[in-house]
């Protein structure tokens, strides 16, 4: 650098300014840039159709669909066979009768005479619950199972069944409340599990995807060819989340709500907190896994490469409490481990913010390590 | 006239091997269309990437309105509008989206509304940019580079691939923007576009400047005025002696042989073409064709590199 000042150009006395070929009619403020960056992000999101299915209907569709196959079903009907012999129709009229003056509104016995080796089969092939045989010295004989838990179930039912039947008091009165609250379902267990993963995956999809693509299209190298701010770019990449995020929560935890009875015992702001919270991170982490990947092809396989592990282990669709407890601190490590946590914690139990400080640092920690290598490891063109 | 484009010995190697550019220097003027003309791979795209801020040269220095691209970088992107020679602008946005988009980069944009009129693309602002053609695709590359009223116009190859009318209109536009006092900075492969739009040109091959001035500047003092160009039939040996024999003819400059055809740059054709028949006749072979055409920066190239712009 030694040129000096005297070469520079004599014509334009305010260096600063080299004046226009047309004189300026407005200015633009200091966030003009980001508010612009920030629309069209949401204008490219909304026109896009695959965007609109995997994160706002995908996740609506799992939810409706495991909510479903795994609803908790009333243990309901004790399905079981009488085998033929004398007597048989006495049995079955005693449990009908035993039925009849039952307090138990929800469960009813369903029963069948059959010939033994029929009857045995069915029982065999998970048709009946409980094969009854009456003896020739007037005792009775369960075949049951005990490895299927509602053969056992049935055996105590019926035997309680036969017994009032022949005539046996009870010693004790008693009644039962019946408690089949929302809040321990499969349904409560999933909803905020899916809103963790949603959270992933539209976070590092919405970034890394997009970034990449932009890169490929070289209009990464375009912006940087203006004077936009680096920073209001991310800035506004990353931002757009939040707001897509503010409708996931929204629709997820209100198809819970209206559809599956869900009750929400946090509070909704706690809720969306923690989504911003769950939303910036997996953008850093969305950021660093694309902030040099040139090609659509290698950013997909590092994507996934990514998720892969906490799918599996972060407890979306059952608790991670099943892998061995030695596992534990390493998968309570993972982002989505801790956001899925803090949700369930949040949604089910009402837990306050103030009380997962342990689990929104691990979320800070990603987040924040992420963004810093990504920013310093850029690639703009 | 003052400078507004400098660069000094700008030299720039990748990963330590390839040079791209070998110690280039240039100096463009305000209100100038300066043109980098020069084939594919002639290291055109890294000297303006280099002049734009965007690569970093690996020696050499660069002044944009007597400034270095390290004092304020964003200061000189105000006064800088810039068109590279491939970005493929966001689909799913429209036409004015874009433009408003890059606008809201400036402090002090141009109205959406005049730069959509300026670029004939206001019928077209509410289409998708995935939906354009290719020349209307360019116009809005030309329009995002417009639209922050910079001092200095920076075009990569603009009119590659487009067809000659759109070429034209592309013409017009920066011709307008020259008009208004505007300095353009372009690189072309094109000799027709190099010739008619720009005032300056710098003959750019393996990453040097090879010749520079304006391009009758250089059809002059190259190229000859005029281009004598002949076919003989084919008894005779072929041998560079041979060609000899057609440079001592009268006011020839220089003689080049493509194919079966001499080409030869003369000063004064109607005393080199009389003198030409009757060497013809001398070495006792016939005129398969004779044609006479003014000189052109396609002369200049190949008299300079011995070979075409366009060799592909």
């Amino acid at each position: 650098m030694t040129t000096t000042e005297t070469n520079a150009p004599k014509l334009y006395a305010d260096k600063n300014r080299p004046p226009p070929p047309i004189e300026p009619v407005r200015r633009n403020g200091r966030w003009s840039g980001y508010r612009h960056l920030l629309w069209a992000r949401i204008l490219e999101l909304k026109r896009e159709p695959e965007v609109v299915f995997w994160v706002f209907v995908f996740p609506l569709l799992l939810a409706a669909g495991l909510g479903i196959a795994f609803r908790n079903k009333p243990v309901g009907i004790t399905s079981v066979v009488v085998i033929e012999g004398a007597g048989a129709e006495k049995t079955l009229s005693m449990l009908q009768s035993s039925a009849k003056s039952s307090p138990n509104k929800d469960s009813t016995i369903r029963a069948t005479v059959l010939d033994r080796d029929t009857a045995l089969k069915g029982f065999h092939f998970g048709k009946f619950d409980l094969a009854i045989e009456l003896n020739s010295d007037g005792s009775y004989t369960y075949y049951y199972d005990p490895a299927r838990p509602e053969s056992v179930l049935s055996r105590v039912e019926i035997d309680a069944a036969l017994q009032s039947a022949a005539g046996r008091k009870d010693a004790l009165a008693t009644s039962s409340q019946s408690s089949s609250e929302p809040g321990s379902r499969y349904i409560d267990f999933l909803i905020p599990g899916l809103l963790g993963m949603n959270l992933m995956n539209s976070g590092m999809w919405g970034v890394g995807f997009a970034l990449v693509e932009m890169r490929q299209r070289k209009l990464l190298k375009r912006f940087v060819a203006t004077p936009m701010r680096r920073s209001d770019f991310l800035l506004a990449l990353t931002s757009s989340r939040l707001v897509l995020m503010v409708i996931e929560v929204g629709l997820l935890l209100g198809f819970g709500v209206l559809v599956f009875h869900m009750r929400v015992e946090g509070s909704i702001l706690s809720v969306v907190l923690l989504g911003s919270f769950g939303a910036v991170t997996f953008g850093g982490v969305g950021l660093l896994t694309a902030c040099r990947a040139q090609k659509i092809e290698s950013v997909s396989a590092l994507i996934n490469l990514v998720m892969m592990p906490m799918w599996i282990f972060s407890g979306v669709f059952f608790s991670y409490e099943r892998f061995p407890a030695i596992a534990h601190p390493f998968i309570k490590a993972l982002p989505l481990t801790a956001l899925n946590d803090a949700l369930r914690a949040t949604i089910l139990e009402g837990a306050s913010l103030g009380s997962q400080s342990g689990r929104l640092l691990v979320l800070a920690i990603w987040g924040g390590v992420s963004f810093v290598l990504a920013l310093r490891w850029f690639r703009w063109t | 006239m003052e400078t507004t484009v400098e660069s000094s010995n700008l030299r720039k190697t990748y990963d330590g091997k390839v040079e791209a550019v070998r110690g280039l220097s240039l100096q463009i003027e305000a209100g100038q269309c300066f043109g980098l003309l020069g084939p594919n791979g002639a290291g055109k795209t890294t000297t303006i990437e280099i002049l734009e801020g965007l690569l970093a040269p690996t020696s050499g220095e660069v002044r944009i309105f007597g400034h270095t691209w390290n004092d304020n970088p964003r200061r000189l992107r105000e006064w800088i509008g810039i068109s590279l020679q491939e970005t493929r602008l966001s689909e799913k946005l429209n036409v004015r989206e874009t433009i408003e988009l890059f606008a809201s980069f400036y402090s002090e944009p141009r109205p959406a509304a005049d730069i959509l009129e300026e670029l004939q693309l206001t019928e077209k602002a509410d289409a998708w940019v995935g939906k354009l053609s290719g020349g209307q695709k360019q116009r809005l590359a030309v329009a995002t580079a417009l639209v922050g009223n910079p001092r200095i116009l920076f075009l990569d190859e603009p009119t590659t691939g487009l067809d000659p009318q759109s070429r034209r209109q592309l013409w017009d536009i920066i011709r307008a923007f020259q008009q208004k006092g505007g300095t353009v900075l372009l690189t072309t492969h094109y000799m027709d576009e190099a010739e008619r739009l720009c005032d300056r040109l710098a003959i750019v091959d393996h990453g040097v400047i090879i010749a520079e001035g304006t391009p009758s500047d250089l059809i002059d003092r190259l190229g000859g005025h005029q281009v004598v160009e002949f076919q003989v039939n084919k008894n005779e040996d072929r041998s560079d002696d041979n060609l000899d024999r057609w440079r001592s003819l009268p006011s020839v400059e220089s003689v080049r042989r493509e194919d079966s055809t001499v080409c030869l740059s003369v000063r004064e054709p109607h005393l080199t073409i009389p003198a030409l028949l009757g060497a013809v006749t001398e070495e006792g072979c016939q005129l398969k064709h004779l044609s006479t055409r003014q000189a052109s920066l396609e002369d200049v190239f190949v008299r300079l590199t011995g070979r075409h712009l366009r060799e592909d």
